[in-house]
């Protein structure tokens, strides 16, 4: 009987050898910076993209193979690195924006780097320029996006402002998303605050709510669900998008139309700048600041509009047709400081929610 | 024999006292446990404990000092207290609701044949691998301005509660009538029958042979409905707007946007104190309740349904079945072929050509089947080894600590995903548990939340099994290992089919965890379905409600597959 006993057991511990071995397998294969310098590993949100191809120009320049590691969000990816400080999962992190680049900057996330072809890069986009710590990607603006043929049809001209929103002839039309927990719903409070002012906002939020704006969760159901631009399932003209919504809604049709189905109230639109930095601790630090170098050349950042929708940082490099052909250049959109934001981005997402939900 | 009562409760209570006398003198069966124990202890202490733990640990302590003094902070916050009743009260509502839409469809299961039945109960698990924002898109269709109800009725029932209660039935429905049903089917109808024929009505003979029969089952369909939808996230946001937010919902904003941590540590402990009431409770209303019961094999036990009364049963859970779950399934499939040039197969043609297009963001959809296949297998193996042995386990009912175990494999289900999420990238981040790159990382995540279903399956099962047979296959000089072999694994083999289409579906459409630890150049269907719904325009859509047809039909024909085993299997009763 002891031998049934004994080999019990060891079916036991065989499974669990068997488990370890499957997780060591796992970390075989992982092939991170560690001890290969040849891989340069770039930690970002997962709205990250990329041409196969630009991939493999800096691999063949630079002989560095780039990998990817994701981690949810843009916010959870920065509170991920923040997490895993001076012991990071990568070497360069992209995607921490200027709603949360305090938060990483105070956290001491990154080594400071010049990036080369930062003097292509608009000054207003330089966010860090004393020290280098993040280097600007890239922009896109938050804005409030417009069924063109709605107002065609009523024959009504889309709103433009701000201050347009809150006209009787908008009343209900507008659909806009949670600012605690959606992106372009914060950007859009923070333009506001950023027009009306610190505590203006709010007396320009409750004429919103007055004129009947609806607050749904989070993009892609104020976008697919309740707007009645991207396929007409919803009934709502207006919805917070960004500038980059109506040549993204036509990337990929087969027959272009002459307009985008969509436009943009040039009016109300937050920008957004992306930066990407060295990380504190990483491997394979050569690698990254090759990487950084990269990613503000000429070659990715042609690449950027078509794979991330957003525009590129540098400006000297042109913008394909869709974006020039079906989208707008915002002249003035609305920003605040990264600190500002940092200061009072919970005590305002907070007012906000008891006054508009 | 008491006809009256179910055949075997009166034997285990013999059994299980002489059992528990006999025990104690036998150290070998204790080892036997433990042995069983080790490894789902281990897989539980490395990939659940040990990273909720530091995520926790990580919140409270500061300065190298605990800050116990958030924990009463926190939870007399009014806000907190509020969305703690919403979770709490939601979620029993739920479950009430589902248990009584879904018994009886797990009768109908269980004890009627009718034609397409093995694919009717693979339809109704698709809704549990959907991606929530897909399906709170199919709802809002339907019960959202002008959706069906709204055209037909002018009812809207979007941001209201009923739509998140009529969404999580929508979810759940199969888990009770997989765990239910699955059992039921398995439970001699003679005992009925014979208790009928001694003068008990038709509901008495039910209620005082059938019912205790099925309780543990009931009891733990119920407590893994409760857990899902206590936990619930996409469901409540899409569908209850803004206003509504559940703890797990909470819990995601303190850690993924603010970095409160401290916050996030006592909400996840706050969750942790609810799911392990909830638990005890279960464990307090099942543990007198579980029985040895005469199995037979399912396949003699359904039949056509005979006389008015049936047939309607049968035509008004088909009917509630067709509207509550196929609608919404339905609705996704016909936008995925309403494209801008009318019906067709555009969607699923750009799906390619968007693959093609060379970038890194969109996967070929094979490709996306084939790596949410590769990591669902993986996982389902994983949870039926660690599952199977923590069922084997606990089978025979023991002690306090080994009761503690059987909750702690349970816990998981009432865990939020971004407490696991982060938990891992900041536990698993040391040689030589350094897995933050390490694809395994998904199939174990994922295999958390399958063991519990392959548990809450099995148990039931193995704990009907006549611990009779057992003793007299050990009388005859069968090991345990071979008794377990010849005596359990027959009987419970459909059990087994059950837990695996379980663990493969929950795999399959885990999202919560996968997300943050998927390797972005592997991506799994419902990751996939998530990069198009974040891309502008109706293409983009129009793809993603392709992809989510994909992932049903994936999920259908895998477990028709699973069924089909099931049935070939079943000649060895």
């Amino acid at each position: 009987m002891n031998s049934h006993l004994r080999r019990a057991i060891g079916t036991a511990l065989l499974g669990s050898l068997g488990l370890m071995a499957l997780a060591g397998c796992g970390e075989d294969s992982k092939g991170s910076g560690g001890a290969d310098s040849k891989t340069v590993t770039l930690v970002s949100h997962d709205s990250f993209a990329v041409s196969k191809a630009v991939l493999k120009e800096f691999t063949e320049k630079t002989g560095y193979t780039v990998r990817t590691q994701t981690g949810g969000d843009a916010g959870s990816a920065v509170n991920q690195a923040i997490l895993s400080k001076g012991h990071p999962q990568g070497d360069v992190f992209f995607g921490v924006d200027n709603t949360l680049l305090s938060r990483a900057l105070d956290n001491d996330l990154f080594t400071p780097h010049r990036a080369k072809g930062l003097d292509k890069v608009p000054a207003a986009l330089q966010l860090d320029a004393g020290k280098h710590r993040v280097t600007p990607v890239d922009y896109g603006d938050v804005c409030v996006n417009y069924d063109r043929k709605y107002f065609a049809d009523k024959k009504l001209a889309p709103p433009r402002t701000y201050e347009d929103l809150t006209k009787p002839a908008y009343k209900n039309l507008l659909v806009t998303e949670n600012a605690a927990t959606s992106s372009p719903g914060l950007g859009f409070l923070l333009g506001t605050a950023a027009k009306y002012g610190d505590d203006g906002w709010k007396g320009y939020w409750k004429k919103l709510r007055a004129n009947g704006v609806e607050v749904v969760d989070g993009w892609e159901q104020a976008y697919f669900d309740r707007f009645s631009g991207a396929g007409g399932k919803g009934d709502k003209p207006l919805v917070v998008s960004y500038a980059s919504s109506p040549p993204a809604g036509v990337a990929e049709l087969k027959t272009k139309p002459k307009k985008a189905p969509t436009g943009v109230a040039t009016g109300t639109c937050f920008r957004q700048v992306e930066f990407a930095g060295l990380l504190n601790g990483a491997s394979n630090p050569k690698g990254g600041k090759a990487l950084l170098d990269f990613l503000l050349s000429k070659r990715f950042q042609a690449d950027v509009p078509l794979n991330m929708y957003v525009n590129p940082a540098r400006e000297d490099v042109e913008l394909p047709e869709l974006f020039t052909r079906y989208g707008v250049k915002i002249a003035d959109s609305a920003t605040l400081s990264p600190q500002k934001i940092a200061k009072n981005r919970e005590p305002w997402v907070k007012a906000w929610s008891s006054l508009v939900l | 024999m008491v006809l009256t009562r179910p055949v075997g409760t009166r034997s285990t209570e013999t059994t299980e006292k002489k059992g528990a006398g006999s025990r104690r003198r036998d150290p070998r069966g204790a080892a036997l446990r433990l042995a069983l124990m080790a490894v789902p202890l281990a897989f539980f202490g490395i990939f659940f404990a040990y990273p909720v733990a530091a995520i926790v640990a990580r919140g409270l302590r500061a300065d190298g000092h605990w800050q116990f003094g958030r924990i009463p902070e926190v939870v007399s916050d009014p806000a907190v207290l509020d969305i703690l009743w919403f979770t709490g009260w939601q979620a029993a509502a739920s479950t009430t609701l589902t248990l009584a839409i879904a018994l009886p469809g797990a009768y109908v299961f269980a004890r009627f044949a009718f034609p397409g039945k093995g694919l009717l109960r693979a339809v109704v698990t698709v809704p549990f691998v959907l991606p929530t924002v897909v399906v709170g898109s199919a709802f809002l269709a339907l019960l959202g301005r002008g959706g069906l109800l709204d055209e037909l009725w002018g009812v809207r029932l979007d941001t209201s509660v009923w739509a998140i209660l009529l969404a999580h039935v929508f979810f759940n429905y199969a888990v009770v009538v997989r765990t239910v049903g699955g059992l039921w089917a398995q439970l001699d109808p003679r005992q009925e029958e014979a208790a009928r024929m001694l003068g008990a009505s038709r509901l008495g003979a039910w209620r005082r042979v059938t019912l205790p029969a099925l309780a543990p089952a009931v009891a733990a369909a119920a407590l893994m409905v409760f857990l899902f939808t206590f936990t619930s996230f996409g469901v409540v946001q899409i569908l209850g707007g803004p206003r509504y937010a559940t703890l797990e919902v909470a819990i995601y904003r303190e850690t993924a946007q603010l970095l409160d941590l401290p916050t996030a540590a006592v909400l996840t402990l706050v969750q942790f104190a609810a799911v392990g009431g909830v638990l005890a409770l279960h464990a307090w209303t099942v543990r007198r309740r579980e029985s040895a019961l005469r199995l037979v094999d399912p396949a003699r036990t359904a039949r056509r349904p005979q006389g008015p009364a049936q047939w309607t049963l049968l035509g008004s859970v088909l009917a509630v079945a067709a509207l509550l779950i196929v609608t919404p399934l339905a609705v996704l499939v016909e936008r995925s072929l309403n494209g801008p040039d009318g019906y067709g197969f555009t969607y699923y043609r750009a799906l390619q050509s968007a693959a093609d297009s060379g970038g890194t963001f969109f996967v070929a959809p094979l490709e996306a089947v084939g790596n949410s296949l590769r990591y669902a297998v993986v996982a389902t193996v994983i949870a039926l080894v660690v599952g199977g042995l923590a069922a084997a386990a606990l089978t025979r009912r023991a002690g306090r600590l080994v009761r503690g175990f059987d909750a702690l494999l349970m816990l998981p289900l009432g865990t939020s995903a971004v407490t696991v999420g982060f938990g891992f990238l900041i536990a698993l981040d040391e040689p030589p548990l350094d897995l933050r790159a390490s694809w395994i990382l998904v199939p174990l995540a994922q295999a958390l939340v399958g063991v519990p279903f392959v548990v809450r399956t099995m148990l039931p099962v193995l704990r009907a099994v006549d611990h009779r047979l057992r003793e007299a296959a050990a009388v005859l000089g069968a090991s345990p290992l071979r008794v377990w072999r010849e005596v359990d694994l027959p009987l419970v083999g459909r059990a087994l089919a059950v837990a695996a289409g379980f663990a493969f579906a929950v795999s399959l459409g885990e999202f919560g965890a996968t997300v943050f630890i998927a390797r972005p150049d592997h991506p799994t269907l419902p990751v996939a379905v998530a990069r198009f719904l974040g891309r502008a325009g109706e293409l983009s859509y129009g793809q993603a409600m392709a992809l989510s047809t994909i992932l049903m039909l994936v999920c259908a024909a895998s477990l028709v597959a699973l069924e089909r085993i099931r049935t070939d299997r079943s000649g060895e009763f």
